[in-house]
């Protein structure tokens, strides 16, 4: 087999026989470097083959191509708990090979909607502003949206760090973490804070740096999600899995693309990025018959804080809400930012209530939704006309806004508060407004609750 | 039909090439590899014969077999569909699930239709009657609701020569005979085929009159919809779209729902079928699912087959309304599916318009919203197909190429808003940019069945509530306390309006689905209130917060909640409150 052509981390390969469709292939380089691609596009002449370390080195004459026959498969086993992966499933720490129970192939397959079972479980976070406000429910996709210099990091590390399943059955939980073009700062600071956490041994780790190859990259959520999938439908267990950062995935598939001299969409993007998300954030839910979960936590930074961004955009277009970060708050010293109003799970409405949280909290987050989006309306009529013009229930909303954002949403790094506690602060602050204003609220709920 | 057979040439994502076929056609269903994946003819140029497949790619060898089958991309039309759930390309997931559990796999081609199912028939044509186009020979009683008639094809003619006696049969039996004016004789079965991209004849479109009445007060007194009509709802994300439309799905007036998940989450469609089984509907008082078909190609399943599903879906709606139904179709989104023809048409590397999609994209939108119709159907019996279709715009602006082509082509624009959404009032329809011309359509249909004031009281809410705009960009720049009283008088009932009226609760018993003849007081209500502070405000210079203070706004506003849909006559009660205010 004769290399034709080279370009960006592309080879075109003449004379292939017997090739198929998405099926990896080993170079070996006249050195005995060994490297691996994929077939990207086949015809009877040639196959395009994507090499994932790049192409350095690679010259027409000096290499011998193998095919493997197969599409990139994953050794899994329960060993894989504690394990540290490269981005595309090689062990990165000293402990060896995998010896696999299975192997699996890394793009999955479309779950049967038939199949799916409705994720209702609450998940406690322990974090306020998203337990009572934007509720993560076992089986969700319910990514971070955030940006540059923001404290998305540690809050994924809490989240995952504080995370409790209601009933907890004692069924085990596990983390997987897929880390796409992060610095090598990043990817140690989640090492470091798993490790003192604990939860390092109910841990995998994927790990593409940011000066791995880029083609890698767009592998390493898919070996994330493969063992997130072996995991929780073949071990039975609640694994809730942190990718970050989509936005590089997002670019190395631009880049990519455009190598491929693909026709570009929105701002360069390939016209497929919404189906190539998809076919991720879809691999979070639970199904019939098995007792696990794959939770998904993405997180990405939104280029200039741009929510309308193709990324943002069309991630929220398929996650079920979304967790928003905000930049002024960040800047007030609030920690966690996260922006309320634009911040939403979509599942939330079945998963609490008495049931499954506390019979009060849907007409309480209705109400304090309600409440601090008049604060904003309230906040840019004293920017014209001035806060001592204000009337005394806007002054109120202005002083309700204040507390909410300091004592509600702000909370500590290591603060664990449970859904009790975060409803017993949100009651608080309602009492800030006159009664009359609290229309989300039945006139029961606020005979019981609001006088105390 | 006899099968011919090629090899493919070349593979690019759900893209296949085979050379040197000049026997296969455009549009012509095909099965490409050893696994016989379904495809579609879908370019030729000169010797390259471009397929696209509705399964996964990977793993397909240059060299496999495509073979043809002299047939356009159909799908099977027969008793059984209804309650049931599919993909794009009508295979029943339920089925799949059987064969390969929870993940789907390849290759895997279950009949839509189950052709083992034995039926109760009752036949009501005999031997020796003239077939007409259409024409209905037999019924089934297909689900607790819905009685499916069996019907002769719409190019049938000459007679039926031999009718069966009513009976159990399953769908591959035959129930009929026809001799054509040409000689041929037809068999004819329960089950037929239609080809997805060609609409069903008719016999003529009948002008619209009736509204497809939703319960939801926004859409059925401000923006209301007609069956046979076509309406858009466009939404960034988390602005309700989803939500809107299941709310359609399940309480509007139509016989038969067709609900297309395309290219949206898997657990929607979990949530649609476990919540339509639990409901029951308020008309039939059966479960929601008896009325209710799905068909799911969520946004990791083939972007092919989820380019095929709203014809699969709109055709499957001819069919019912073929036999005199009214069937309203929910698409959500329409967007994935513009996406999935983008996607597609750049693997052929198409020259590209507006932002990377085809130039044909406004064309195929029109031809799908055209398929909505109120009709004389061939056999003389009257149906409708309801075209809605929820628009995904990029970054939630209206002005990209998917929304403004469907505003194009749609009479109903609902609008959904952000800013609406972030305060929790769903649903989220904006009353100033969203728009019904179907008003004049049915506005007779409106006096007659609910009061003659009904269009007027339209139109002096929706001036209240433009009023209203006007003034909030005063009092933005000023605050409320210096406007006189009258505007303030304005703006308090326009809260009314909108707090007690337009903002409705999906989640509350009494307020999910509200009764016309209730929006109707609810309407009267508000306004009646409005007429009397007016007498107050202007003619006795009562400050509107003394008015305020007598709570008799937030008795409106609560009527929704507080008077349930049985006891309209409680309304006579708040009337007589409103009338004995005095100040």
């Amino acid at each position: 087999m004769g290399l034709e052509d080279l370009s960006g981390s592309l080879v075109v390969i003449e004379g292939i026989r017997d090739a198929s469709y998405d099926e990896i292939v080993n170079i070996t380089l006249d050195s005995g470097e060994k490297r691996t691609g994929r077939i990207i596009e086949l015809t009877e002449d040639f196959a395009v083959v994507q090499v994932f370390e790049g192409t350095q080195g690679i010259s027409l004459t000096n290499t011998a191509t193998e095919l493997t026959g197969k599409p990139l498969m994953l050794p899994m086993s329960k060993e894989i708990l504690g394990r540290t992966f490269d981005g595309i499933g090689r062990p990165a720490d000293d402990l060896g090979p995998v010896y696999y129970d299975k192997l699996m192939d890394i793009n999955g397959k479309p779950m049967n909607p038939v199949a799916r079972e409705y994720p209702r479980s609450f998940i406690q976070t322990g974090i306020s502003a998203i337990d009572g406000l934007a509720t993560l429910i076992k089986g969700q996709k319910l990514p971070i949206f955030s940006g540059n210099g923001m404290p998305h990091d540690s809050l994924a590390v809490q989240i995952a760090t504080q995370a409790r399943i209601a009933e907890d059955s004692g069924q085990k939980f596990a983390i997987v973490f897929g880390a796409m073009g992060v610095s090598h700062d990043v990817a140690n600071y989640f090492k470091t804070a798993f490790e003192q956490s604990g939860a390092i041994n109910r841990s995998v780790m994927f790990i593409n740096t940011s000066s791995d190859p880029v083609v890698e990259r767009t592998l390493t959520p898919r070996c994330a999600l493969t063992a997130a999938e072996y995991l929780a439908f073949e071990c039975d267990m609640h694994v809730l899995v942190i990718l970050t950062d989509i936005t590089s995935y997002c670019e190395a598939l631009r880049e990519i693309s455009s190598s491929k001299q693909e026709i570009p969409s929105r701002k360069g993007y390939p016209g497929y990025l919404y189906s190539d998300l998809a076919s991720l954030y879809e691999r979070a839910g639970m199904i019939e018959g098995s007792s696990g979960s794959v939770t998904q936590i993405p997180i990405l930074t939104m280029p200039n804080d741009d929510i309308t961004h193709p990324i943002p955009d069309l991630t929220g277009y398929i996650t079920e809400g979304q967790i928003v970060l905000d930049r002024a708050l960040s800047q007030k010293n609030i920690y966690p930012p996260v922006s309320v109003l634009p911040s939403l799970s979509r599942l939330m409405k079945d998963g609490i209530g008495e049931e499954y949280t506390t019979a009060d909290h849907p007409e309480v987050s209705n109400q304090l939704f309600s409440a601090y989006a008049k604060v904003q309306d309230t906040r840019a009529l004293a920017s014209v006309i001035g806060e001592d013009e204000l009337s005394d229930t806007d002054r109120l909303y202005m002083k309700f806004g204040q507390e909410f954002e300091k004592r509600f949403v702000g909370q500590g790094r290591y603060e664990n508060r449970n859904i009790k506690q975060t409803m017993d602060i949100a009651w608080e602050l309602l009492r800030i407004l006159p009664r009359s204003e609290l229309d989300r609220i039945s006139p029961d709920l606020l005979d019981e609750k609001y006088e105390v | 039909m006899q099968s011919k057979s090629a090899v493919i040439y070349g593979i690019n994502g759900p893209v296949v090439t085979v050379k040197n076929v000049p026997w296969l056609m455009m549009k012509e269903m095909v099965f490409v590899g050893n696994e016989r994946l379904i495809g579609e003819v879908i370019a030729i140029h000169g010797e390259d014969t471009i397929i696209q497949v509705y399964e996964e790619t990977s793993g397909l060898k240059v060299g496999e077999p495509v073979e043809g089958t002299s047939a356009p991309m159909s799908v099977s039309l027969g008793p059984g569909l209804i309650g049931n759930i599919f993909d794009g390309i009508e295979r029943p997931l339920r089925d799949i699930k059987d064969m390969s559990g929870a993940f789907i796999s390849r290759g895997l081609r279950p009949d839509a239709v189950d052709m083992s199912r034995k039926w109760e028939v009752k036949m009501t044509a005999k031997a020796g009657d003239a077939a007409s186009p259409c024409g209905i020979i037999g019924e089934i009683a297909e689900t607790a609701v819905i009685t499916n008639k069996i019907m002769l094809p719409p190019d049938a003619d000459g007679e039926l020569i031999e009718v069966v006696p009513s009976g159990t049969y399953t769908c591959s039996d035959v129930l009929a005979r026809m001799k054509r004016k040409n000689g041929e004789i037809a068999e004819i079965k329960a089950v037929s085929e239609w080809p997805i991209r060609t609409p069903r004849p008719s016999l003529k479109r009948e002008p619209i009159s009736l509204p497809l009445v939703t319960g939801q007060r926004v859409i059925d007194v401000l923006f209301p919809l007609a069956k046979g009509g076509a309406a858009a709802i466009p939404g960034g994300f988390g602005t309700g779209k989803t939500m809107t439309q299941h709310q359609l799905a399940k309480w509007s007036d139509a016989d038969i729902i067709i609900y297309i998940g395309c290219g949206e989450r898997g657990n929607e469609m979990t949530q649609v079928l476990e919540d339509f089984t639990g409901l029951t509907d308020p008309k039939t008082g059966e479960s929601l699912m008896n009325r209710t078909m799905l068909i799911a190609n969520t946004s990791n399943m083939p972007v092919a087959a989820r380019e095929a599903s709203i014809y699969t879906g709109v055709t499957i709606a001819e069919y019912y309304r073929d036999m005199g139904y009214h069937v309203a179709i929910m698409a959500d989104s329409t967007s994935r599916w513009a996406e999935a023809l983008r996607e597609i048409s750049g693997r052929l590397e198409e020259m590209p318009a507006e932002e990377g999609f085809p130039a044909y994209l406004p064309s195929r939108l029109s031809e799908f919203y055209e398929r909505a119709g109120y009709v004389r159907c061939l056999n003389n019996t009257e149906g409708s197909v309801t075209l809605i279709g929820a628009v995904s715009p990029q970054g939630g602006d209206f002005s990209e190429p998917v929304t403004q082509n469907t505003k194009r082509f749609t009479r109903c624009f609902w609008g959904l808003d952000k800013s609406l959404a972030y305060a929790r009032h769903y649903p989220a329809i904006n009353w100033l940019t969203s728009y019904s011309e179907y008003v004049n359509d049915i506005a007779p249909w409106y006096a007659e069945n609910v009061d003659k004031d009904f269009i007027p009281d339209r139109a002096e809410i929706m001036s209240i509530l433009r009023e209203e705009s006007s003034l909030m960009d005063i009092v933005k720049l000023i605050g409320a306390d210096v406007l006189p009283e009258d505007q303030k008088l304005t703006l308090e009932i326009a809260r009314v309006i909108r707090v007690g009226f337009l903002q409705q609760n999906a989640y509350h018993a009494a307020d999910t689905y509200v009764p016309l003849k209730k929006q109707y007081l609810m309407l009267k209500v508000i306004l009646h209130l409005y007429d009397r502070c007016k007498h107050f405000v202007n003619d006795c210079a009562v400050p509107v917060s003394q008015i305020s203070k007598s709570g008799i706004f937030d008795k409106v506003v609560k009527i929704k909640y507080d008077i349930d849909n049985e006891n309209l006559d409680k309304f006579d009660d708040i009337f007589k409150q409103i009338d004995e205010l005095e100040f």
